[in-house]
């Protein structure tokens, strides 16, 4: 604890321009201030109203899913050749969209930057959100979805065994493995808070409640000293993790031998994408959430810059990313990767392309201007441009790789259709949904992290 | 102030530990439903329209297989036999038993008997009785004993595993063609070794491609 | 398709109950009863219950529901439960035979294969009699015999025809009239010489819109008298057709296909062949020099040819183009160096006079006798169709006649416009119709009467050489369906023979002898009787009939009709595998369509563009137009053709029915609406204007072009240049596999490949292939696991133009099989590509790594799990798929199992040839060879080593065991292109 302390300290008073909180507060005020929003303030009309809409379009969601599973993939636009189109693509877009949240807590934890502290918490539950969402596709986009469980190694009477050479496969792990040690992690995380908010809640069930979650915690030296040990593992494990996930989920696209799908530059771009659009899902969400509640000292001008800057980065490298595959399929010299290039740029659904580079690689230039950086509106609008960017990144490289391959009689278009949409949309329902109850039901920022960067943490040995 | 009595100490602790456990039993139980005779029908005798005794005809009478079964060493199917079979003889022996009448109804109405059926394959399973047959598996070896079975049941779960036990390790269960259909066979002592001749001398392979099953 | 169900067919019954004809003829269930609830049962023995099939699938450890077993009573000795039975018969069309094998499994016809022994067959079958096992399960057939709607049974039938005979008798049978089809059938011409015999004033007029009319009369104009022709294409060095589609229309063309493919094979003599066509047609892609022509100018361009040629009285045309001049001479030069082995063949779509020509030109050229073989027309009474036609709805307008007898055909509908037959027809006092379907004719007929399709009756006929054939059914009558035979005997003298009974004794008669049961055993089992072949006789043409000067080209647009590829006159409409079947080169379904050059459509404005929905594999937006000819006009989508001549509008028959069935009725345009007596098969002066709407086609492949891609390969026969060793061996990064044991393959000959698409249809009715609909194809979904490609190379005005079937390759090294991620796909040790539907989850990953596209995924429920009818057509061999599992094709693994089990049995190998797939023993060049490639001495093996065996997207390093042999062109040096 006590190292973490003076970590904490020095980075605040450190080369950074703002702090990452606001001065004059006391322990007390923090844990009031953050507590007050689950425990004392209640909910608001606005809150209502937000949970009613997300509420509503997440029962769409679970209505087109329920009509997917009597009528058929049939449903859907997806046809030969294109037999995969948005079902994947917002699956890679959610699962880009859940690394932020380990990301943040854990590597930035190793890397020790305090600044993450007032954001991580929440930036966790959205990716465990996020995973929620992209979990759904694998599952449902399957022609059998009730055979699904085929896909894990279990002893059967058939006495056969998933094909481990599939990227699916891997992707059912590295899926999995990550849902779990996020959540492992974020729980883990919410403890120490859940007893504060047993001990502060008035309600017997909100005392009974957190207090069950809270699985007894009471501050003691030895809780704090073993909360560390586990937090810090989770952490490590957790890091591998981020990278590895994007990864797998990228193979998926390398390993096959499709143009436009088979290329080494995957993993890296893959991964940096989602990064990327992680991070652009944070300051979406962060942005109002802070000035909804009041939170601008917390989630202070420092944090959005710093996040401004990792967009920036992230974006520069997808943008090589693209830049690499036009090149490697000129340099290739190979008449299908050409064509791919061209038909992707040109063809049917160059508009597609062209929005996707407006998005991605032009949009975050203006990054590079501290005053964009750190006026809150602009920031907010280019976040949402670019995981605007990042869904039709997906879509391009999977329609446009598909619809038209090796063979020109096998050429064909996609088209989504009405449940296309509603699934999709379904699932921006059920995300803000889980969202809006994290944020009425716990507290959206770490408690007592918060109080180990105030200045008055910093104790003398 | 305490929320909570100490005991849920302990409770926090084996609900726990007991979640572990819980979750490992149900797998178990799954596990043991999917291969349970309720899941496979396995030495479950069947309704039938007549009370049809293998064990009378074939250990009483000692009438061989092929007699009803009579496409079983060229078909894919064994073939079950037409009413007129049963009435070659029925309609001398027992010919007025009323346990009989729905064959002769039959017979007389030329409606088909409407047996139910013990040994059913899924549809998108094809399995060809007379290669079996030919290569040296004795109708007992899935069937089971029905020189003892008064009432037709399956013998064997009919689940993929235990085929492909056999197309793995065919040594371990052919026995010479001569001893195919009969039903009073024991493997000897050597039947490894016996099996392992066998599988050379009648080029036994070893299928194990999909597309030999399911097609 | 969707069963008629009975609640429906009873409240229409008693709306209609004593209503009048013409209330009826707006119901399409009047005269209609759904099929006997238990007639699945009657015939469902042990593998029947398809309903069953693959429920199963839906889980890997489902319990299964409770089957019952079914045995026969008194079981057919012949019948070894399990083993299917094959049955010689014969389809006619146009009154032509063709013979046929039918698979019969338990009693069910399932798959229909060529009779080999039959000359119109030789092993192989047309699209038409793949098709005519489905039409046989037809939920849609007319299964009552009615009167004004009202079930009435044989009996009463019988009582009124013998009171309208009774009736007649004292006229002598006047005001009585038979409408047929063209009878081949001796037995039913027999049939009728008695009934005339009976009534002398009856009338017996022909009218069958399948039969070549053109070629009859133009054999009356030469010769004088009728006659048959057929021609020997493999003595054949140089072969002109003028606007003939020599290879895939008409009676003989199975024959004449294999003649061509054989003798064109590198090794064989080799024969060129030109073609001046209007629609481009599989005879003008595998044509080495095509030249497209307007169907008006084709007669200018044959008297031209035919007065270089020196064919008397023939004058020399004027203003023929100047490339049509080459052509001309290039064909002079290569017809004058193979004199007596040259071919010059006249087609369907042109008038008598061009056929004449043809002839005239034959026999200038000593082509008969050695070519081309003249004989006795096939039909018992061969009869001016069109006149006779003309006669009856004249007979009709003046009230002449009392009872109208229809034997099948369908004249309401397919009968020229201008006759007004319909309207001819409504004035009679008694019609009776003979019909598989309630059709058109139907509808306004008192009595309608089901058929019996040619799968459920005796019957007899003739092939294109006059050879007979028994036809024998495969299964009693599914809807009470009645012969013809049947019908005619109602007026003899005893009304209630059957048509077996009448047939028999026919041949008796004819055959007489005692060794009579074994002749007719012989006959029945072989399906052809022994030498009944037409002679040949020598003819001699009249020249004086081209005394006419040339025919000047009238100018404007010329509007040709052809029969549909695909459902012919419309008679196979309701036929939905039919329907379904991509149309070759166009590869239109489920629609007609204005078919023009690319520039035409241009010029008019209008353009075809693919939707964003389904695409250029999909959905082809095209533009509504109406063309107009005379004075009656239809509308229609406009389609460009590449290849196609300007100025002409080519429109397919058979469309726009409006009384059928659920599959057919109300699909595309009736091109009939503008057809008329006297412009039968082509009319000038048409004129088209666009509607400004448009129309979504269901195409399913619009893009035709190679873009640049190394997927056909030609070879020139003079060099015929290797090019293997451009095909490297490439890494792999999995240990490769020793393959011991079968190692099966396939070779697919692009030089004998017609694009005629029977093996298409073929792998959908042996494999239980579901049909998805228009609306699905138009998604791009349809579910053909193999395909014809069509490529064009060259101008879009007469572009060359090549077939390629795709099934799936069985690659080696497969891509679909690495990424499927629970083993539904994986590789059998004989390196087969195998597909387990039952594993299958439906991740479709498979399919978007298939560099080859050739999987196909169920993305709804396609198959039909309730029509009974239907069921009974399924291959129980052959898994019936579920919704949401990938299939393709799998070499016919069924076929393949059952072979190499009889063989284990034998204890010995396969033999090669012994296994046939089903896309491979119906093609009619012998284009498809599979066998074992680990056997050097295979046929397959053999072409594999051909120097012209290439590896489609070899440089995948797929390693496809499906292998192409490249075409090979044959072009004449004056018009070489490529010099």
């Amino acid at each position: 604890m006590t190292e973490r302390r003076h970590e904490g300290h020095g980075v605040v008073d450190g080369a950074a321009s703002s702090p990452v909180i606001a001065p004059g507060y006391t322990f007390g005020s923090v844990t009031d201030k953050i507590s007050s929003i689950v425990l004392t303030r209640g909910a608001s009309h606005g809150w209502w109203l937000g949970f009613l809409v997300a509420f509503l379009l997440a029962n769409m969601l679970f209505v087109s899913l329920g009509y997917l599973v009597l009528k058929g993939i049939g449903i859907w636009g997806n046809n030969q050749p294109v037999a995969w189109a948005f079902d994947i693509t917002n699956f890679v877009w959610w699962i880009g969209i859940g690394h932020a949240g380990t990301l943040i807590s854990a590597i930035l934890l190793l890397l020790k930057q305090t600044w993450r502290t007032s954001i991580n918490r929440f930036a966790e539950a959205m990716t465990l959100f996020a995973v929620a969402c992209a979990g759904i596709f694998p599952l449902f986009h399957t022609g059998r979805p009730w055979l699904a469980y085929w896909m894990l190694p279990i002893p059967n009477t058939m006495s056969v065994w998933p094909q481990f050479r599939s990227p699916l496969i891997w992707d059912v792990f590295a899926v999995s493995t990550y849902a779990t040690v996020s959540l492992l992690f974020w729980f883990v995380g919410l403890v120490p808070d859940l007893a504060t908010l047993r001990d502060r809640s008035e309600s017997k069930i909100g005392r009974v409640v957190y207090g069950v979650f809270a699985l007894g915690w009471r501050g003691s030296a030895r809780h704090w000293q073993r909360y560390d040990m586990a937090y810090l593992l989770l952490a490590g494990l957790a890091t591998p993790l981020v990278v590895s996930v994007h990864t797998i989920v990228s193979f998926d696209f390398a390993v096959a031998q499709l143009p436009g799908w088979h290329a080494t530059i995957f993993p890296p771009y893959f991964v940096a994408g989602a990064i990327y659009s992680g991070f652009a899902m944070v300051l979406t969400l962060a942005i109002p959430i802070r000035a909804v509640y009041g939170l601008e000292d917390f989630i202070t001008s420092r944090h959005l810059q710093n996040m401004a800057k990792i967009l920036l980065v992230t974006g520069l490298i997808v943008a090589y990313g693209y830049t690499i595959e036009a090149f490697m399929a000129w340099y290739s010299a190979n008449t299908y990767e050409e064509f791919m290039m061209a038909n992707r740029m040109t063809g049917p659904y160059g508009f597609a392309y062209w929005l996707l580079i407006l998005c991605n690689v032009v949009t975050p230039q203006l990054l590079w201007f501290r005053r964009i950086r750190s006026s809150v509106v602009p920031l907010f609008v280019i976040s949402l441009i670019v995981n605007v960017g990042m869904w039709l990144e997906r879509f391009v490289i999977i329609v446009t790789s598909l619809h038209r391959d090796f063979l020109p009689s096998s050429w064909g278009r996609y088209a989504p259709t009405i449940w296309d949409i509603s699934t999709y949309v379904g699932t921006i329902g059920l995300f803000l949904a889980l969202l809006f109850l994290f944020l009425r039901f716990l507290p959206m920022i770490s408690i007592f992290e918060m109080r180990t960067i105030l200045p008055q943490a910093k104790v003398k040995e | 102030m305490q929320i909570f009595h100490r005991s849920a100490n302990t409770i926090a602790r084996v609900s726990i530990f007991g979640a572990l456990f819980f979750i490992a039993a149900v797998i178990g139980l799954l596990y043991q439903i999917d291969r349970s005779p309720w899941m496979t029908q396995e030495h479950v005798s069947r309704e039938q329209p007549i009370q049809f005794s293998h064990e009378r005809h074939v250990a009483g009478n000692g009438i061989d297989c092929r007699y009803c079964h009579t496409s079983v060493e060229d078909s894919a199917v064994a073939g079950i036999p037409p009413t007129k079979t049963c009435m070659n003889c029925h309609s001398q022996i027992f010919s007025t038993s009323p346990f009989l009448e729905p064959v002769r109804e039959s017979f007389r109405s030329d409606k088909s008997i409407r047996w139910t059926r013990v040994h059913d394959l899924p549809d998108f399973t094809y399995f060809n009785h007379s290669i079996h047959v030919n290569k040296g598996v004795g109708c007992a070896t899935c069937h089971g004993p029905v020189d003892k079975m008064p009432l037709m049941r399956k013998a064997a779960s009919l689940q993929m595993a235990w085929c492909l036990d056999c197309h793995r390790h065919p040594e371990r269960y052919v026995r010479p063609r001569e001893a195919v259909f009969d039903m009073n066979y024991l493997p000897p002592p050597n039947q490894l070794e016996l099996g392992t001749r066998l599988v050379a001398d009648y080029h036994i392979k070893k299928l194990t491609d999909c597309s030999t099953c399911h097609r | 398709m969707k069963p008629t169900n009975a609640p429906e067919f009873w409240r229409t019954l008693a709306e209609h109950d004593g209503a009048d004809l013409h209330e009826l003829v707006g119901d399409e269930f009047a005269s209609r009863l759904p099929a006997p609830p238990d007639a699945v049962e009657r015939r469902s023995f042990l593998k029947l219950m398809g309903a069953s099939m693959a429920m199963a699938g839906m889980a890997g450890c489902t319990r299964q529901p409770p089957e019952q077993i079914v045995p026969y009573v008194r079981q057919p000795e012949e019948i070894i439960p399990g083993r299917p039975l094959y049955y010689a018969t014969a389809m006619t069309l146009g009154g032509r035979a063709s013979g046929l094998l039918v698979e019969s499994h338990e009693g069910r016809p399932t798959k229909v294969e060529g009779n080999p022994l039959h000359p119109a067959s030789l092993g192989a079958t047309d699209v038409f009699a793949q098709g005519a096992v489905l039409d046989l399960y037809d939920p849609d057939r007319m299964q009552t015999l009615t009167y004004l709607g009202d079930i009435r049974p044989w009996s009463a039938f019988l009582g009124a025809m013998r009171a309208i005979a009774t009736s007649a008798q004292g006229a002598k049978g006047a005001g009585l009239r038979f409408l047929t089809e063209s009878i081949c059938s001796p037995t039913l011409a027999a049939q009728m010489d008695e009934l005339l015999a009976h009534f002398p004033s009856a009338v017996w007029h022909q009218w069958d819109s399948a039969a070549d009319l053109n070629a009859a009369a133009g054999a009356r104009l030469a010769f004088g008298s009728d006659a048959s022709i057929r021609y020997a294409v493999d003595r054949a060095a140089v072969v002109v057709c003028l606007d003939a589609d020599l290879l895939s229309y008409g009676a003989g063309h199975l024959a004449y296909a294999r003649q061509f493919a054989t003798r064109r094979r590198p090794e064989n003599a080799g024969i060129r062949l030109y073609a001046a066509e209007s629609m481009p047609s599989s005879t003008g892609a595998r044509a080495d020099h095509r030249l497209p022509t307007r169907a008006s100018q084709i007669e200018a361009l044959a008297r031209q040819l035919a007065a270089d040629l020196g064919v008397a009285g023939v004058g020399r045309a004027e203003g023929l183009a100047q490339e049509t001049h080459a052509w001309l001479r290039a064909v002079l030069n290569d017809l004058n160096a193979h004199r007596g082995s040259s071919l010059v063949v006249a087609g369907e779509g042109q008038p008598p006079v061009v056929h004449a020509l043809a002839h005239a030109m034959n026999g200038a050229l000593g082509n008969a006798g050695q070519t081309v073989f003249y004989a006795d027309p096939i039909e018992a009474h061969p009869a001016d169709q069109m006149q006779s036609m003309r006669d009856l709805t004249g007979a009709m307008n003046a009230g002449q006649v009392q009872a109208l007898v229809i034997i099948s055909g369908n004249p309401v509908y397919t009968a020229p416009a201008d006759l007004k037959f319909a309207d001819a027809m409504n004035k009679v006092a008694v019609r009776v119709h003979l019909s598989l379907h309630a059709d058109e004719t139907s509808a306004l007929c008192h009595w309608q009467v089901p058929q019996a399709h040619f799968l459920e009756s005796w019957s007899d006929a003739r092939a294109f050489d006059g050879t007979a054939s028994i036809v024998q059914p495969l299964i009693a009558p599914l809807y009470g369906g009645r012969s013809a035979h049947e019908l005619l005997a109602a007026f003899s003298d005893r009304p209630e023979a059957t048509a077996y009974a009448v047939v028999r004794q026919f041949w008796q008669k004819r055959h007489g002898g005692a060794d009579f049961e074994n002749f007719w055993r012989q006959s029945v089992h072989d399906g052809v009787i022994p030498d009944s072949a037409m002679a040949p006789r020598a003819v001699s043409v009249r020249t004086a009939v081209f005394a006419a000067a040339a025919q000047v080209p009238a100018s404007g647009l010329d509007v040709s009709f052809r029969n549909d590829p695909t459902i012919y006159d419309g008679r196979f409409a309701n036929n939905a595998w039919l329907q379904e079947l991509p149309k070759p080169l166009t590869h239109l379904t489920w629609d007609n369509a204005v078919l023009v050059s690319p520039a035409m459509l241009s010029r008019l404005g209008g353009s075809a563009t693919p939707a964003m929905t389904g695409g250029e594999r999909g959905q082809i937006k095209a533009p509504i137009v109406e063309v107009t000819y005379r004075g009656r006009s239809i509308r229609g989508a406009m389609f460009p053709v590449a290849g196609h001549p300007d100025q002409a509008m080519t429109l397919h028959l058979g469309y726009g029915r409006t009384r059928v069935g659920h599959v057919g009725t109300d699909r595309g345009f009736n091109a009939n609406a503008i057809r008329t007596s006297d412009a039968w098969s082509f009319g000038t002066g048409a004129t088209v204007v666009l509607t400004g709407e448009t129309f979504s086609l269901a195409c399913t492949q619009y893009h035709q072009l190679m873009e640049g891609r190394d997927l056909i390969h030609v070879v020139d026969r003079g060099t015929m240049d290797d090019r293997r060793s451009t095909i490297d061996e490439l890494p792999w990064m999995f240990p490769a596999v020793e393959y011991t044991g079968y190692k099966w393959g396939m070779a697919i000959d692009l030089n004998a490949c017609t694009g005629c698409n029977a093996c298409v249809i073929s792998c959908q009715a042996e494999n239980n292939i579901p049909v998805v609909g228009k609306a699905e194809v138009l998604r791009g979904r349809e579910m053909h696991w193999l395909r014809v490609d069509t490529y064009h190379a060259g101008p879009a005005e007469n572009p060359d133009t090549y077939f390629q079937p795709v099934p799936c390759m069985h690659c080696e090294n497969a891509p679909c099989e690495i990424v499927c991620p629970v083993g539904a796909t994986v590789h059998s040790h004989e390196g087969l590509n195998d597909m387990v539907y039952n594993r299958c989850v439906g991740t479709r990953y498979c399919s978007n790594n298939s560099p080859y596209k050739v999987r196909r995924f169920n993305y709804f429920l396609y198959q039909d799990w309730e029509t009974p009818s239907l069921q009974l057509q399924r291959n129980p061999d052959v898994t019936v798929r579920s919704r949401g599992v990938m299939e393709k094709c799998t070499y016919c693994v069924q076929r393949i199992n059952e072979a190499k089990i009889d063989a284990e049995k034998e204890d010995r190998p396969v033999r090669d040839g012994e296994i046939q797939t089903a896309c491979q023993s119906v093609c009619p060049t012998e284009a498809i060879v599979f066998g074992d490639i680990g056997d050097p001495n295979s046929r397959v093996s053999k072409l594999k080593g051909e120097s012209r065996d290439y590896a489609l997207l070899h440089d995948l390093n797929t390693k496809p065991r499906t292998t192409y042999l490249a075409t090979i062109s044959d072009r004449h040096p004056d018009l070489d292109k490529s010099k």
